[in-house]
């Protein structure tokens, strides 16, 4: 499965890359909206993109209403991963077509429980004492 | 200074006696990395130096603190999703059918830890039984050896961490309320859920008769008589068409004849062998 990593911060890329790469993704990332839209545009259409919310030149709000305007990428699942934790944010991102919503910081369980949500990994069941 | 193994055998000991819970041999590391902050709280060197007080004198208070420290208290919300899921389908739509003259659930969350498994059966009913999370005489109790644990499931209170651990954000929108950098249980979530002390090896209080028991990821901790004991209890608690969740990494059929299995997709329940074949499931 291939992954598509939107965050300014190359830090934080590192971290979600990390993350996924154990369950099985490979990534193509960008470090705001345009940047992530011409990465689309010229490529294979991701089955997952992951987020920021306040990028440059494009924010995530911004990089999700343009992509789910374009019926190719109808089935790119899309997970918000933003330090905005207001109610308001997590409904202007849900209404604008993103599957799911993680709030930073976060923990692996956090992230793949949400992959889980969104139906790109088999629930595993956590083992006491990991 | 690493733990003896006179020293592991002590604590080993303490806490089987207190909880029943039992340490296999490879353990002494949990312990270890457990029990150090305890020491430190404590004013003391190490766990070394921790067991030393605990020979010493009898101290009720902080044989408790230990034992509690020792309790694993892994949880979040919706953990291992397909039980919910079958509760959702299945389940609950049979129960409703069959309750709708007494209009009462009963639902145990027999290790409840901090009370997200508890919450999310709330949840569950919440949103898919609504008319009746709302309008019947529903309760789930939640239980958990630990003191420390239950009073903050009563708080309702859960940090990002936590809330971002298996909990849908329409879910959260829906169910939390912001509560400076914590989140919330809603009135709705909290009218149905209560909280109690409970040590599930020890003899238990009066229970009623439930409909639905989620018992999960805590009978590996117990030896084989103790969870003889735990089932012949659950068999009396257990209502004749209930059901019964475990872990999904445990079997009783070691422990009791008395339940059956019922495979539910990828996960199972259990029931009374003595039920009518056309129940629930």
């Amino acid at each position: 499965m291939l992954a598509l990593v939107v965050d300014d911060s190359r830090a934080m890329r590192s971290i979600i890359k990390n993350i996924i790469k154990t369950e099985g993704f490979t990534f193509v990332e960008a470090g705001h909206g345009l940047e992530a839209l011409a990465v689309l545009e010229t490529g294979e259409v991701p089955d997952l993109a992951l987020v920021d919310w306040n990028m440059p030149e494009m924010n995530g709000l911004e990089f999700v209403q343009a992509v789910r305007a374009n019926e190719r990428f109808n089935t790119m699942k899309i997970l918000m991963v933003t330090t905005e934790t207001e109610f308001e944010y997590m409904s202007r991102a849900l209404e604008a077509g993103a599957n799911e919503y993680l709030m930073k910081p976060f923990d692996r369980a956090a992230l793949r429980g949400k992959l889980e949500m969104i139906g790109l990994i088999a629930p595993t069941e956590i083992q006491d004492n990991e | 200074m690493p733990l003896s193994a006179p020293d592991y055998q002590f604590l080993k000991n303490l806490v089987y006696k207190d909880s029943a819970i039992v340490l296999g041999d490879d353990h002494a590391y949990l312990l270890e990395a457990r029990l150090g902050p305890l020491a430190q709280l404590e004013g003391v060197a190490d766990v070394t130096a921790l067991v030393r007080v605990l020979q010493k004198a009898a101290d009720p208070a902080l044989r408790r603190r230990v034992v509690e420290t020792m309790t694993t208290n892994e949880t979040s919300f919706f953990r291992d999703i397909q039980p919910f899921e079958v509760l959702k389908n299945t389940i609950l739509p049979e129960l409703v059918k069959k309750r709708a003259t007494e209009r009462s659930l009963r639902i145990w969350s027999g290790a409840a830890s901090t009370g997200q498994e508890a919450c999310s059966l709330a949840m569950t009913l919440l949103e898919h039984q609504r008319d009746v999370a709302l309008g019947w005489d529903v309760q789930i109790l939640g239980t958990d050896l630990s003191s420390r644990v239950v009073e903050r499931a009563k708080s309702g209170l859960y940090s990002q961490l936590e809330v971002n651990r298996g909990l849908p954000a329409p879910m959260l929108m829906k169910h939390f309320t912001r509560s400076g950098v914590q989140w919330q249980t809603s009135s709705a979530v909290q009218r149905l859920v209560q909280y109690r002390v409970m040590n599930l090896a020890a003899a238990w209080p009066l229970m009623p008769q439930f409909d639905i028991i989620f018992l999960r990821n805590v009978l590996i901790y117990f030896d084989m008589d103790t969870r003889r004991a735990i089932f012949t209890r659950l068999r009396n608690c257990l209502r004749k068409d209930g059901v019964l969740f475990i872990g999904g990494a445990e079997s009783i059929r070691e422990a009791d004849d008395a339940f059956e299995c019922v495979r539910a997709g990828s996960t199972h329940y259990y029931r009374h062998k003595t039920q009518p074949t056309a129940g629930i499931g």
